[in-house]
């Protein structure tokens, strides 16, 4: 089919289907799958970027959204009182510290002659480095960690509006994504799939772990909204009587009107995004990315830097989905590190690149938009199945039940299926890269 | 000072389960890299065929403990084992029937394979949920300890006590003999001389009439023996958990690595470091110090590097450092 026509088709469909869950499953529902829908598709533009156009392979991408969430975490909730004064400067010089070292270490290593004698410095830097930073960070830690520890017991934040927390979970993202790229860029394709695996991880035991930083498994709720709170909506006179004058209870008209609101900011950030990918891809800058993807020896031959150009487009996209990353902690108004799991984070955003069109940003959005509605439906309609095929038995029957257990885990198991039969049969996603 | 007792705390908490962690990682690495030597890609699947491996003998397990049949003092599971190869096997053949060889047979890209290996390892994912859940399962029975802390206190009249577990044993007797196997069949038979011809050139070995559809079957049927018997090993030292399992990835691969991909003596070697510095490096090592210092000096602090829950940030650095500085591995091994 000509692209031109079906790409809108396509996201007609996706419109269908969300109207139509609105109309059966009620329009709360509906803009909560939207919502979510719109972050992943905004993950899926970064994975793109990097996947699409350059053919980076990161399975990271739930560390760089974990950043972001910490970065609203960091930028929205109030400073808690006296512990930057605890130990906010022992953390920060021990972190200055340990900064130092590595930097030292890599010093060592790229100045020195090649040697014995590099080895034991760079050894003895690393060594009595880490050391000196423990015996700073680990104070301060003690500290803060000691104030009040059941309400807070962490930093606290700068006190701003969550919304200056999307463009800080980016720099966050991209910061990491530069410390990873300067290490493992350059390496074979599996290396740094590897790798990025790893660092998602390490970044997710961090936020578990360091209960300073954002109270670990404790969990950081209540986080600032930037839209009203449907309970003050509910109280507020003006609001219910336009509600019940639209003939909707006020209950739902507020749930309506919060989300709604969301999906305004989002589609905004969306369509920033989506309008910077769509010139970036149909710049010389887009061309010589996929020069470089198609033939690196080629791209190299003609003078382009080829690690320098992946660096930065890995910064770029795991930036985005840093920003997808903070949104998300926004919507959801609370960071659980406990509730980052790779399959949903890493390895669901893949399946929505592969299944919209990898190298096409429309593609990219519409996988996010439609994997994630799936997603969500997939359980109850697994659900329905199941109740269909095991009506014919006993109920309560082990069979049943085990029957009606097991709809539970359908989503992995659609979700590969999605992806291995696109993969097979249409390699190039609903929307293919022109 | 007091080595002795120094020596058995350290035999206690970091040479023996750094052993038994090491065998499983070596085992798993071991999968990984004649996948990679063989076939060409990384499988991110490995972690869930090792889960379903696992599930499928805790399945027979159960089976054998409801008709009243037990292993005396050993493992129940260890019977169940060779059904729990069986069927993995059964499901790897049937999944490269159904989804590598179509882009084996097209040539197509490993980058493009590694990803349909991650489409492969949610569907095995699904699957492992489906027929096992998702709890945590401890399917160990027979004899708990080969030595216990407190028989080889009796024993010995020291103060520390050292406590081996039979599944330590059992995992580190089990690898040896499956590491003898595999070595023996690589290096004396001919399907295994075929397959390291294969591996080492693809067209040579082509060349001089090796069926590369006989050697991919017999790499698929030797990772399903070598997965699940690391899966079940693994879950009798700890205990099956179906997210665990792929958490394991990381620390597998990093092996692999180390070790250098597609080298099978390396993929052992990288296990074991691996394994090791995971222990040591959150071990606390409080009590060895204060043996070995004199009493005045001992130390205040538990003297941990790290916390427990930063293992899988060892695992990851070692892999960093030996990447930059011997890209190839510690043994060499394939670099494309």
């Amino acid at each position: 089919m000509n692209p031109a026509i079906r790409a809108p088709l396509l996201f007609g469909f996706v419109a269908v289907l969300m109207i139509g869950t609105g109309i059966v499953q009620g329009w709360n529902s509906a803009l909560l799958i939207l919502n979510m829908g719109l972050i992943s598709a905004i993950m899926a533009l970064g994975v793109n970027l990097q996947w699409g156009f350059a053919g980076l392979f990161n399975i990271g991408v739930m560390g760089f959204v974990a950043l972001g969430g910490l970065a609203a975490v960091l930028v929205s909730t109030p400073p808690t009182p006296g512990a930057f004064a605890a130990g906010g400067w022992n953390i920060l010089i021990g972190l200055t510290l340990g900064a130092a070292t590595v930097v030292a270490a890599v010093l060592a290593q790229s100045r020195m002659q090649k040697g014995r004698l590099r080895t034991f410095t760079t050894l003895a830097i690393l060594i009595v480095g880490f050391f000196v930073y423990r015996a700073v960070f680990d104070p301060g830690v003690d500290a803060i960690e000691a104030i009040n520890p059941s309400v807070s017991g962490n930093i606290g934040g700068l006190n701003l509006p969550i919304l200056l927390s999307w463009p800080v979970g980016g720099l966050l993202a991209g910061a990491a994504a530069w410390v990873i790229g300067k290490t493992a860029l350059g390496l074979r394709s599996d290396y740094l799939a590897i790798a990025t695996l790893g660092i998602a991880e390490i970044i997710i035991a961090v936020l578990k772990n360091e209960d300073w930083l954002s109270r670990g498994v404790k969990n950081v709720i209540g986080l600032p909204r930037p839209v009203p709170f449907e309970i003050e909506l509910q109280q507020d006179p003006a609001f219910v009587e336009r509600a019940l004058s639209l003939g909707m209870n006020p209950v739902t008209a507020s749930g309506i009107y919060t989300k709604l609101a969301y999906a305004g900011l989002f589609v905004v950030v969306l369509l920033i995004l989506l309008w910077m990918a769509e010139k970036a891809l149909n710049s010389p800058w887009g061309r010589m990315m996929r020069a470089i993807r198609d033939n690196e020896t080629a791209a190299r031959a003609m003078g382009k830097d080829v690690t320098a150009r992946h660096l930065q487009i890995f910064i770029l996209g795991s930036a985005i989905c840093g920003i997808a990353g903070a949104m998300m902690t926004t919507l959801d108004g609370q960071l659980t590190p406990g509730s980052y799991q790779p399959l949903r984070f890493t390895f669901l955003v893949w399946v929505m690149v592969i299944v919209g069109g990898s190298g096409n940003n429309w593609g990219a959005v519409l996988g996010g938009i439609l994997i994630w509605w799936l997603w969500v439906q997939v359980e109850p309609m697994g659900l329905a199945l199941m109740q269909l095929l095991s009506s014919g038995l006993t109920d309560g029957s082990a069979l049943q039940t085990r029957m009606i257990d097991a709809a539970a885990h359908m989503r992995l198991l659609t979700m590969g299926l999605l992806m291995l039969i696109v993969l097979r049969f249409s390699p190039r996603g609903l929307i293919p890269e022109r | 000072m007091d080595f002795i007792n120094a020596f058995v705390v350290l035999a206690n908490f970091v040479i023996v389960p750094g052993l038994a962690y090491g065998a499983q990682l070596a085992l798993g690495a071991l999968g990984v890299t004649l996948i990679y030597g063989i076939l060409r890609f990384s499988n991110f699947a490995h972690g869930d065929t090792m889960a379903f491996g696992t599930a499928i003998t805790i399945i027979g397990t159960n089976a054998l403990l409801a008709l009243g049949i037990t292993f005396g003092p050993l493992p129940t599971a260890l019977l169940a084992l060779p059904f729990g190869i069986a069927i993995t096997c059964l499901l790897l053949l049937g999944t490269d029937w159904a989804v590598y060889k179509f882009y084996r047979t097209k040539k197509a890209a490993p980058v493009i394979l590694v990803i349909v290996s991650m489409g492969v390892m949610f569907v095995m994912n699904g699957i492992v949920r489906f027929i096992i859940g998702v709890n945590d399962i401890n399917f160990a029975d027979g004899e708990r300890f080969v030595v216990t802390a407190r028989g080889f206190r009796e024993a010995t009249g020291l103060a520390e006590g050292l406590a081996i577990r039979t599944t330590q044993v059992i995992t580190v007797v089990v690898a040896l003999i499956a590491m003898a196997l595999l070595f023996w069949f690589l290096n004396k038979t001919r399907t295994g001389k075929s397959m390291r011809a294969f591996s080492d050139n693809e067209d040579l070995a082509l060349l001089s009439g090796i069926n590369p559809d006989r050697v991919v079957m017999v790499t698929w049927m030797i990772v399903a023996a070598l997965a699940t018997t690391a899966g079940v090993l693994y879950g009798l030292d700890k205990s099956f958990k179906a997210f665990t399992y792929f958490q394991l990835l990381l620390p597998i691969f990093a092996a692999a690595i180390v070790g250098g991909l597609g080298n099978p003596l390396g993929a052992i070697a990288g296990g074991f470091v691996i394994a090791f510095s995971e222990v040591t490096v959150t071990y606390a090592w409080r009590r060895v110090v204060s043996y070995l210092l004199p009493e005045d000096m001992a130390p205040d602090g538990l003297l941990q590097l790290m916390s427990t829950d930063y293992k899988f940030a060892v695992s990851f650095a070692i892999l960093i450092i030996v990447l930059l500085f011997k890209p190839t591995g510690l043994f060499k091994g394939q670099s494309v």
